[in-house]
């Protein structure tokens, strides 16, 4: 079952894990751009999540709890940005650059001390028994909870967003905040929410690094993985299900390039570095060019505050 | 006197002054480092960083320091110099090898501030120094270990950028695995960065999966031997660059340790005095300035014995760990019978030997 030295089957439950924290990140934007706030944010609550989230879980020992105060931690900055750009109507862009340089700085001055200590494991979730199953058993049973987690997350994005009131009023925000407010919603208290949400979820994306993948605390642990969040929310064109594939893709050709690498082949390492960003962009113009001049797939109130006065 | 005269004399004078001076040394020095990752990172940096506190416990009043955190490899660093000698450094220690053009750069701007480099090799001004240690020896004595210890007669190496100190890094660590384990396979992995813990899982879960089951890696955090840790045992690794002794119960089975407290001390010390010259410097396990750690109870005896008797050998400088007969992966001769490696062709090394197959990315 090898192709050129790689087990694909191993190849996908790594993917699987090491996807994690770009798709829960990825996820929560998705959200948060829909209800039509840009927050480019995510790196910065990612690590404030994953700095969170490893003192949580050190402090009680639970994993489980850590991953909950991540989410918590990544929830409390996102309000800070919340707070600027609702309250305030700070611009959105800045305000979410600013946001990205603060949590770094402040997991960096708050995770002194918490160097070289070993968090408590995430093991996996289901029995050895169900996980030594040929080919199913790595890829479907033997992940720990919050590999389970972030696909269900998607499906019930995906439904909540597409099927339900909830779902409704959030695009709605989103795509015309005037209309919504004439309708009587609270634009600004419903994209509050919406931030929080998004705040929670790349916050428990970023304990996920320090808790399971690489447990440990390091500065600038995420070293990056909020900005590929970024990317595959547009490369979704802010669509759940997509949001899954894109994670998976970019969390999947990082481990192939790696893997291809110890198996010899022959190919080099650029081009597979490069191949995620390549399809961002050729995907971002076959939807543009499938859309005949249509305007594109973003939230049309994207990135504009809202002030009731106007 | 004309005033042209006058100012030439003055100027002269001031040479003169500032001459004198500097060669009684100076009363207080302001010492500057920049670093290529967080002071917390718990290895290549971190070390550094032991060494700049230990030489500021020496010195204490006379010595000012100054140091920056993760600074890009690149322009930006030509920024961050620039500000340092502009904001008062009499030396700057740069410490990561893509900072040489811009140590050098910088450097000729300002001839009267000392730039010391660390792991490069170009001296262009006459205010640039480089110093190195050579891990390449303490690759040796994990090679060593790495080729008695596998029972897959896979062994991993995880290459940060291709440059000569990790490139030597690696064959040092193949030939002396390959001498005790002739059946040894290394399989290298190139990560692209010093320092991303995330990254640096990765890689070592892919030369896991592929049963690799000792892993040494030459980049700057300890999450190789975390990804490690969770095969229960089944894979080993060592501490790079820092003894990353929270790992001991665990994978970790011995490290290299930089330590370069000596070295700072000396030239601190040198500029302090007015002893300071010019130099480029290159010690290693018989130097002190590489420290083999404490080689765990994972280790059978008579291994940890061998390797120890090894370490000792190379700090007494009767086994090189490049000696000949050897060949270049193209099967092209490099040192002959008994032929040791000059200095030049390791600092230079851009080629695999012998048996290491894969492509070097160029």
């Amino acid at each position: 079952m090898d192709f050129g030295g790689i087990n694909p089957v191993i190849l996908i439950a790594t993917l699987m894990a090491s996807a994690v924290p770009i798709l829960l990140a990825a996820l929560g934007e998705t959200v948060v751009e829909r209800s039509g706030v840009l927050n480019l944010g995510v790196e910065g609550m990612m690590i404030i999540g994953a700095l969170g989230g490893f003192v949580t879980a050190v402090t009680t020992g639970s994993p489980v709890l850590g991953f909950i105060g991540g989410a918590v931690a990544g929830a409390a900055l996102s309000l800070i940005f919340a707070l600027l750009t609702q309250v305030f109507l700070a611009n959105q862009v800045a305000t979410g650059l600013a946001l990205t340089l603060f949590g770094l700085g402040v997991s960096s001055l708050g995770g002194q001390g918490y160097n070289g200590i070993k968090p408590p494991h995430t093991g996996q979730l289901l029995p050895d028994a169900l996980a030594d199953l040929p080919v199913v058993g790595p890829i479907l049973f033997g992940h720990d909870w919050v590999v389970y987690f972030s696909i269900a997350m998607t499906v019930v994005l995906w439904w909540v967003l597409k099927a339900t009131r909830i779902g409704l009023i959030i695009r709605a925000v989103g795509e015309s905040h005037e209309a919504a407010h004439a309708l009587g919603y609270k634009v600004n208290r419903i994209r509050l929410m919406c931030i929080a949400f998004g705040g929670a979820m790349a916050g428990m994306g970023g304990a996920y690094v320090s808790l399971a993948r690489v447990p440990q605390w390091v500065d600038g642990i995420t070293s990056g993985a909020g900005w590929i969040a970024l990317a595959i929310v547009v490369f979704a064109s802010w669509k759940p299900w997509r949001v899954l594939i894109g994670a998976y893709l970019f969390g999947g050709i990082t481990v192939l390039q790696l893997n291809l690498q110890v198996a010899g082949s022959g190919i080099p390492v650029e081009y597979l570095s490069m191949a995620p960003y390549l399809i961002t962009i050729l995907v971002l113009v076959v939807m543009s060019a499938g859309r005949k001049g249509k305007s594109s797939a973003a939230p049309a109130a994207l990135g504009q505050n809202f002030h009731a006065s106007r | 006197m004309k005033r042209r005269n006058l100012l030439a004399s003055a100027a002269m004078g001031l040479m003169l002054a500032s001459g004198a001076a500097f060669a009684q040394g100076m009363d207080h020095v302001k010492a500057c480092f920049v670093y290529v990752g967080p002071i917390g990172d718990g290895g290549w940096t971190y070390q550094h960083h032991q060494g700049v506190l230990a030489m500021q416990e020496k010195f204490g009043d006379k010595v000012e320091v100054q140091y920056q955190e993760s600074v890009p490899e690149g322009a930006d660093a030509e920024r961050v110099l620039t500000q340092m000698a502009l904001g008062g450094c009499n030396i700057i220690f740069t410490t990561s090898f893509g900072y040489m053009d811009a140590t050098n750069a910088v450097a000729a701007k300002f001839p009267d501030v000392k730039f010391e480099h660390a792991t490069g090799f170009k001296r262009d001004s006459a205010n640039v120094s480089t110093y190195n240690a050579r891990f390449y020896e303490g690759r040796a004595v994990e090679g060593l270990i790495a080729g008695r210890m596998t029972s897959s007669n896979k062994i991993g190496y995880i290459g940060s950028f291709p440059i000569p100190e990790v490139i030597m890094g690696i064959n040092s660590y193949y030939l002396a695995a390959k001498k005790v384990n002739p059946d040894v396979q290394l399989s290298v992995v190139w990560a692209f960065t010093w320092f991303d813990p995330a990254k640096e899982a990765d890689a070592a879960k892919a030369l896991i999966d592929q049963g690799v089951d000792v892993i040494a890696s030459h980049t700057d955090s300890t999450a190789v031997l975390a990804e490690a840790a969770k095969t229960n045992g089944k894979v080993i690794g060592f501490g790079q660059a820092s003894d990353m002794a929270e790992y001991k119960d665990g994978p970790r089975v011995t490290s290299i340790i930089d330590n370069w407290g000596p070295y700072y001390i000396e030239r601190v010390g040198a500029l302090l005095d007015g002893s300071y010259a010019q130099a480029d410097i290159w010690a290693g396990i018989s130097g002190g300035e590489v420290l083999i750690g404490e080689i765990t109870d994972k280790v059978p005896a008579e291994v940890k014995a061998e390797a120890e008797a090894l370490r000792d050998a190379i700090g007494a400088g009767t086994v090189h760990p490049f000696t000949g007969p050897l060949k270049k992966q193209d099967g092209s001769d490099w040192l002959a019978e008994g032929a040791t490696a000059p200095d030049g062709d390791l600092l230079g090394m851009n080629f695999y030997v012998e048996g290491i197959t894969g492509d070097i990315p160029q």
